[in-house]
C-alpha cells in the first residue's frame, strides 16, 4: 500500500535518524575498541548523572518544544545535525515568513525542511573545513577585534527575528516578554537558564494566546 | 592521546561527516521536489536553499569559536563532530567538565590520559540521546494529536504557531538582558548587547521598509540575515567606542 507523503516522510526519517543514532555511539565505541580504554563504571557513572539530570529533561522539552515548530521533515534532520535555536529554528522560520506560508501546512513543512537541509549541509562544511584548517583559523577566530561580533550573535539574530513576531502579534507577546525581562534581570545566574526558559516561554505565550483567542481579542 | 591525530578516527569521524550531509542532501531534493508539486517555483525553492545557506555563514562562524575551545580537550575532529552534529557547545563543555573536574578532579586545560577523553566522550554522547530515541519512537503520534488539533481550527493553528515562536523569542530577548557573569568582576549588564538587539531590529524594519517602498521582492530572504551581520558588524563599531 502506497504510503502518504507524511507517513512516508516519517518512515524515512526515523530510518535516518536511528541510522544517525548508531553512528554517534559508534564513534565512542570504536574508539575504545582500537585503544581498549573503556571508562569504567566508577568513572563513567557520576559524569553521566552530573549531566543527564540536566541535559535529559531540557533535550526532551526541546522535542516538544522544536518539532511544531519545524514541522515532520525538518525535525528529523535538525535534531541530528543540532544547533537548534542558533540555526536551525530561525532558519525555518525566515524562510516560510520569506514565502508568507502558514507554519504548520504541508507547504510550511516542506519549505521548513529545504531551509533547515540547505542550513545543515552549509554548516557542517564550515565545520570540516573549520577543524581540518583549526592552525590557521584559531588567531582570525580568537581575534580580539571580531570577538565582540561573535558574542553577540545571539542578540543580533533575536533582534531581527524578534521584532517581526513582537509587532505581528504583540498583545500575545506582552505577558512572556515581561515575564522573561523580569525573570532575568532579577533572578541570580539566570544567564544560564535560557534552555530552560524557552519552554517555559513557549508555555505562558501558548495561554496567553489561547485566552486571546477565546475572547476575540486576535485572529 | 596519539588517537586523536590517527587515519582511523578521521575515517569514523569522515564517515559520520558524511552521513550528515548526505541525509541533508537527500532532504533537500526530496522536499524541492515536494515543493515543485506544491506549486511553489524553481525560483522560489532556490532562493530559500541560498538564503538559508548565507543565513547559516555567520553563526557556523559562532560554532568554529566553540570547536576552537573544544579542540584543546578532545583533537579537531572529534570536537568538528560533536559541534556538527546534535548537541551546541554549551551542552558539550559542560559535559566534559562534569567528567574532567567532577570525576577526575583536574581542569580542562591540564594535562589529560585517554582514559579521561574517553570517558569524556562516553559522557558527552549519551548525555544528550533523548531527542534521538524520543522522536523515532513518539513524533508520528504526536503531529497526529497535533494534525487533529490544526484540523479543528485552522485560524487557531496559525496563531499558536506564531505563539510557539513568541514564547522562544520572549526567552532570548530577556536573555540578552541577563546580567553577564564573568570571573573576578561585578556581573553588568550588557549595554552592547542590547544595542547589537535594538540595532538588529531597527535594520530589519528599515529592510522593510525599502522593500514596500521599492518592491524589493529579492530582499525578503535575505533581510534577516542581513540584519544580523550588519548589527555583528555595528557591534564591532560599538565595542571600540568603548561600549560593553
Amino acid at each position: 500500500m502506497k504510503r502518504t507523503y507524511q507517513n512516508q516522510l516519517h518512515f524515512e526519517g526515523r530510518i535516518w535518524m536511528l541510522g544517525a543514532l548508531f553512528l554517534f555511539i559508534s564513534v565512542p565505541l570504536t574508539i575504545s575498541i582500537i585503544t581498549g580504554e573503556w571508562p569504567s563504571f566508577r568513572n563513567f557513572f557520576p559524569g553521566f548523572i552530573a549531566t543527564a539530570v540536566i541535559f535529559w529533561p531540557v533535550t526532551t522539552i526541546e522535542v516538544f518544544t522544536f518539532t511544531p515548530m519545524l514541522g515532520t521533515g525538518s525535525s528529523y534532520l535538525a535534531f541530528v545535525t543540532g544547533n537548534l535555536t542558533n540555526l536551525k529554528v530561525p532558519a525555518a522560520l525566515n524562510a516560510q515568513d520569506a514565502l508568507n506560508v502558514t507554519k504548520g501546512t504541508e507547504e510550511g513543512d516542506v519549505i521548513a525542511t529545504i531551509a533547515v537541509a540547505s542550513s545543515s549541509i552549509m554548516t557542517t562544511l564550515i565545520i570540516i573545513i573549520g577543524a581540518v584548517l583549526i592552525i590557521p583559523l584559531t588567531p582570525f577566530l580568537e581575534s580580539e577585534i571580531l570577538k565582540p561580533a561573535f558574542d553577540n550573535i545571539i542578540p543580533a539574530l533575536f533582534g531581527a527575528l524578534g521584532i517581526v513576531y513582537i509587532m505581528k502579534r504583540w498583545q500575545v507577546a506582552i505577558i512572556p516578554l515581561i515575564f522573561m525581562i523580569i525573570f532575568f534581570l532579577f533572578v541570580p545566574g539566570s544567564g544560564g537558564l535560557v534552555g530552560i526558559m524557552v519552554p517555559v516561554g513557549v508555555a505562558i505565550s501558548l495561554v496567553s494566546a489561547r485566552f486571546l483567542y477565546k475572547k476575540g481579542k486576535i485572529r | 592521546m596519539a588517537f586523536l591525530n590517527s587515519w582511523w578516527l578521521y575515517v569514523i569521524i569522515g564517515i559520520v561527516f558524511v552521513y550528515v550531509l548526505l541525509q541533508s542532501t537527500v532532504f533537500l531534493f526530496k522536499a524541492r521536489k515536494k515543493a515543485r508539486a506544491l506549486g511553489f517555483t524553481n525560483q522560489q525553492i532556490n532562493k530559500t536553499t541560498t538564503s538559508s545557506m548565507i543565513f547559516s555563514i555567520a553563526p557556523s562562524f559562532a560554532i568554529l569559536i566553540g570547536l576552537v575551545a573544544l579542540s584543546k580537550v578532545f583533537g579537531p575532529m572529534i570536537a568538528g563532530m560533536r559541534l556538527g552534529t546534535l548537541g551546541a557547545v554549551t551542552y558539550e563543555l559542560p559535559a566534559a567538565i562534569n567528567v574532567i573536574s567532577g570525576v577526575f578532579n583536574l581542569q580542562i586545560g591540564d594535562v589529560l590520559t585517554s582514559e579521561m577523553i574517553i570517558t569524556a566522550l562516553w559522557v558527552m554522547t549519551f548525555g544528550c540521546i533523548p531527542p534521538l530515541l524520543i522522536i523515532p519512537l513518539f513524533f508520528k503520534k504526536m503531529n497526529l494529536g497535533l494534525d487533529k488539533i490544526k484540523k479543528k481550527d485552522s485560524t487557531w493553528n496559525a496563531v499558536m504557531m506564531d505563539a510557539l515562536f513568541l514564547g522562544m523569542i520572549s526567552a532570548f530577548v530577556g536573555y540578552v538582558l541577563a546580567p553577564k557573569v564573568i570571573e573576578g568582576e561585578t556581573p553588568y549588564i550588557s549595554i552592547l548587547a542590547i544595542l547589537v538587539l535594538v540595532s538588529s531590529a531597527i535594520l530589519i524594519m528599515i529592510f522593510g521598509t525599502l522593500m514596500k517602498k521599492f518592491k524589493w521582492d529579492w530582499l525578503k530572504n535575505y533581510a534577516l540575515p542581513l540584519s544580523m551581520i550588519s548589527a555583528m558588524a555595528l557591534a564591532i563599531l560599538f565595542a571600540s567606542l568603548g561600549v560593553r
